[in-house]
């Protein structure tokens, strides 16, 4: 095939538009722009939340005065004015909700929008869900169901005010309020996000799932995720995000903290899809996102799989802390960059117990312009004996125009545990294509196939809904028309 | 190795030696050397020394070494010395055109710029910085990039005297060079040689670069090379560090290879206090290539740091990496490799990896393989692994009745050999191969507290019944 017409296809494969691009006109109330102790003081107000609340959101504000934004990440964007967000947006609610039938028919319609209406998820898939929209958590769905076996799953403020010895206990326990700039920024102004515990031996039956959508203009969203998994739990927790298409750069900074303890396990799973700008890299979201876990007791695991297609800007590392013997930690990833967008994203895994075993498998697309980056730590402390890592990332460029890039930093302090890192970047061969074309397979659909099958390593690890869901967004993020 | 010096006093003396060296030891400089000076000084005060908070540096922390007292020479010593005395090199039975260089000076039987009968010209910077200005307009200073790194800028400001070779168009140096960089001092020395070696169209030439000390006060060496090779041109560079406990090596490397240029290098480290190796090669031409290979052996307190940078500029042209270390005690290691690929640059080969034997519980190493790449024609891939011997190939060679303290003993020489067989001078493949496996069973460490006597020579054995494999 003459190499214009190659080009000319993977153009079409790689300009698709983004389609959750639509604005829900809610009334929404809205907090003035700029960030102070006042701001703080009406966000901890509105939520009525206890003094201690408060004291953590001051605390870690001071701190984040004190911290300069990071700026060792291999990306580029415009300096961003905190002074100019809107700190708290939340949907105009009366009441507090206890049933599906009082929520806002347009937020209901927003949804519907994003495929995952509560009501469908609750009669058909039996997931429970917690959608935050901008930065309130509007419905948990199966709380009842869940709350028999001991399960809590509800909004954060609800956890502060029903559950607050368990939050003061775990909050901040995995990622510290002055870990990085944003991870301060997000502990002195999150303004919900999930709260999850599973007792002791309890299995949870079904899969947790929680949905971001940032809806007001001008706002930043900054929701906080807190996990347990008590001895001998488990958990599978999904998450999903989007936004509409504006021009301006909104912000998203989130945390995500995950305790498993002793025999615990938690599966996490991302499908990260927040608007990525045009196609002249105009608007989109930055998202600047501290997700980590901690296997506290002995066999532990935690496991992150993520498909990351949206957002101009993704800074994002989900980490795993192996603090108890024979814990386990997993990363699996998917990340494509498309036209402008700028993805710097990858994972820690800190080993220090005995036999900890760590498996990375990251997978990076880019296409257009843009940059897509794999940013890892392997760290194998002096205890840690036998211990176990692999990792591999692999890098597929389409188009001259973009780059791949990885810095895999390892350490390693004992001589009986053993690391491996592999990494290749490449484009789809002419032979592949070749290959697929003379069996009659057109090229845009072989290089569909081509991506979804390099991809597939890590989709397979996602929950059955989501495993849908990435696939045909990893296809829209590419495609034009790749199936 | 946590202090971190934040107003560092040796960068103030530096800046007051410089003033006071303009007009006195530099006052004989050229117009273009004096503002290449200028800028380097400049520059250096901006950047200082490197801390570890600087990415580049983040494993290495030279605080407790920039604490220090120490004494420079702005002016030689000693006129003429006899090498031979002093040292007897390691690999004596190499027959090389021998150059050395004494705390900082060239020392070559009182000659110090020789010309081979080929065009060829090898000797001291200084002199050749007198003599042939015309080479150094066009590439001194032109490759070492001063704007990131304060080390090398402060080298820069202060070079005086190293290796100079010049390769004329189409002439093949038959024998190899060798320089010996020796630091023989009573008292804490720091030094900052300066080489610059240009390999015309089509010239070839083998350089064997052997760093060593002959005292054991602290020394601080900042070492910087410019290679420039021409179009067409073969250079086969070899570096041996054999220094001790107590030195600082810093040595940084510039190779800038046009069309069809082939480089091979190779950096053997044997022993050494803090030793830091960069090598940063451009391919600056289509087709060219590059080996970039390196071994490292340490034990104790040592710590080697190795920071590769290849950067491929134009299209069609490879690199190749291939680093390997063995540390024991406490010893610490850092492998950082970088690849740039940079738009223009398709049809690139890129290959690099980094793999370590840790042999205690109290060694460690921080790899770091590095890819960035901006064009989509290329296959670039990397590789690194910190592990132990191989259970099942030690297992192997103890069914057959081979003791464990041996069986280590051959995989690690087996480990080590895929980078001294790379090796192409024969005779020095042997040394090193004899000097690794010495190095080994722990005899080099011994051996190296009294440098000067390396003559004795004994084959390469290990105590095991070959007949029994």
């Amino acid at each position: 095939m003459p190499s214009n017409e190659q080009d000319r296809i993977l153009e079409n494969v790689t300009s698709g538009e983004y389609k959750y691009g639509f604005v829900t006109d809610i009334e929404t109330e809205v907090a003035p722009k700029g960030l102070n102790e006042d701001i703080i003081r009406f966000i901890s107000a509105r939520k009525e939340e206890p003094e201690w609340m408060l004291e953590f959101r001051l605390n870690a504000f001071r701190q984040w005065q004190q911290m300069k934004e990071p700026q060792w990440a291999h990306l580029r964007y415009p300096e961003i004015d905190f002074q100019d967000i809107i700190y708290y947006a939340a949907p105009k609610t009366k009441n507090t909700l206890s049933s599906l039938d009082e929520v806002d028919p347009d937020l209901l319609e927003t949804f519907n929008k994003l495929g995952i209406s509560l009501d469908e998820q609750k009669r058909l898939t039996g997931v429970a869900v917690d959608a935050v929209m901008d930065s309130v958590s509007v419905k948990t769905t199966f709380q009842d169901t869940l709350a028999k076996q001991g399960i809590i799953f509800c909004s954060f403020s609800e956890a502060v005010r029903n559950h607050p010895d368990l939050v003061r206990q775990y909050l901040a326990s995995v990622v510290p309020v002055h870990d990085n700039y944003y991870a301060a920024l997000n502990s002195a102004v999150f303004s919900d996000g999930s709260f999850c515990y599973i007792p002791r031996g309890v299995r949870c039956p079904l899969e947790l799932s929680t949905y971001f959508r940032i809806n007001t203009a001008g706002t930043g969203q900054f929701e906080r995720t807190l996990i347990v998994a008590d001895e001998g739990s488990y958990v599978s927790y999904m998450e999903g995000c989007t936004a509409p298409q504006r021009d301006e750069n909104q912000l998203h900074a989130a945390v995500v903290e995950i305790v498993a303890l002793k025999d615990a396990e938690v599966k996490y799973s991302t499908v990260q899809n927040w608007y990525p700008g045009n196609k002249d890299g105009e608007g989109g979201i930055y998202n600047f996102v501290t997700k980590r876990g901690i296997c506290k007791g002995s066999n532990a695991k935690i496991s992150w799989t993520q498909v990351e297609t949206g957002s101009a800007v993704t800074w994002k590392y989900p980490s795993c802390i192996l603090l108890g013997d024979n814990s386990v930690g997993e990363f699996y990833s998917v990340a494509v960059t498309n036209n402008h967008q700028q993805a710097d994203t990858g994972t820690k895994m800190v080993h220090l117990g005995r036999n900890t075993r760590s498996t990375i498998i990251s997978k990076g697309i880019s296409a257009g312009k843009s940059n897509n980056s794999y940013r890892g730590l392997v760290r194998i402390g002096r205890k840690a004996e036998n211990s176990r890592n692999f990792s591999q990332c692999d890098s597929l460029l389409l188009g001259n125009q973009c780059g791949a890039h990885t810095y895999p930093y390892i350490t390693t302090e004992n001589r009986s545990s053993v690391v491996e890192h592999e990494a290749t970047t490449s484009r789809i061969s002419e032979d592949q294509l070749f290959y697929c074309n003379q069996r009659g397979i057109d090229t845009e659909k072989a290089i569909g196939l081509i991506v979804n099958g390099y991809a597939k390593e890590v989709l397979n690890k996602l929950p059955m809904e989501f495993a849908v869901e990435a696939q045909k967004l990893l296809s829209i993020s590419l495609e034009g028309s790749v199936g | 190795m946590d202090t971190i010096i934040t107003d560092n006093s040796l960068k103030g003396k530096m800046i007051t030696l410089f003033g006071e060296n303009l007009r006195s030891n530099f006052s004989s400089d050229s117009e273009h050397i004096r503002s290449i000076r200028l800028q380097a000084i400049e520059r250096f005060r901006e950047l200082g020394f490197p801390s570890p908070t600087e990415e580049k540096w983040r494993s290495t922390n030279l605080g407790k070494t920039l604490m220090l007292e120490y004494v420079q020479h702005f002016a030689p010593l000693e006129k003429d010395i006899d090498v031979r005395k002093v040292f007897q090199c390691e690999v004596f039975d190499l027959d090389t055109i021998l150059v050395a260089q004494y705390n900082g000076w060239l020392v070559n039987k009182g000659e110090t710029l020789t010309s081979l009968p080929n065009g060829t010209v090898i000797g001291s910077l200084a002199d050749a910085m007198r003599q042939y200005p015309e080479i150094f307009e066009k590439h001194y200073g032109k490759y070492a990039d001063m704007q990131h790194d304060g080390l090398n800028a402060l080298n820069t400001a202060f070079a005086q005297d190293g290796l100079f070779i010049y390769v004329p168009e189409g002439v093949t140096v038959e024998k190899p060079v060798q320089i010996i960089n020796l630091i023989d001092l009573k008292e804490n020395f720091f030094v900052q040689p300066r080489n610059l070696i240009v390999l015309e169209k089509g010239a070839s030439l083998r350089l064997v670069h052997c760093d060593h000390s002959l005292r054991h006060k602290e020394s601080l060496i900042n070492n910087v090379s410019e290679f420039y090779v021409g179009e067409g041109a073969y250079l086969d560079h070899y570096k041996i560090q054999n220094k001790d406990n107590s030195s600082t090596l810093i040595t940084t490397t510039f190779f800038h290879q046009e069309r069809e240029s082939r480089v091979s290098t190779n950096t053997i480290v044997l022993h050494g206090g803090v030793v830091r190796n960069n090598i940063s090669v451009k391919l600056a031409g289509e087709y060219a290539e590059a080996d970039i290979l390196g071994l490292y052996l340490v034990d104790r307190e040592q710590h080697v740091d190795t920071h590769v940078h290849v950067d491929h500029a134009v299209p069609h042209c490879t690199s190749n990496e291939m680093f390997k270390g063995i540390l024991d005690d406490q010893a610490s290691g850092v492998f950082n490799g970088h690849i740039l690929v940079r738009r223009e640059a398709q049809k690139t080969l890129a290959y690099q990896n980094n793999r370590n034997l840790l042999l205690t519980d109290k060694a460690r190493i921080h790899t770091k393989p590095h890819l960035e790449i901006y064009a989509d024609d290329v296959k670039c891939s990397h590789g690194a692994t910190v592990g132990q011997l191989d259970p099942e190939a030690m297992f192997y060679l103890r069914t057959r009745g081979i003791g464990e303290h041996a069986a280590r003993m051959l995989l690690m020489y087996a480990f080590a050999a895929e980078v001294i067989g790379k090796i192409s001078i024969q005779a020095l493949r042997e040394r090193i191969d004899e000097l690794v496996a010495k190095r080994l069973r722990g005899e080099l460490t011994i051996c190296d507290q009294c440098v000067i006597d390396c003559r004795e020579k004994r084959p390469v054995s290990f105590d095991i019944d070959l007949s029994k494999i």
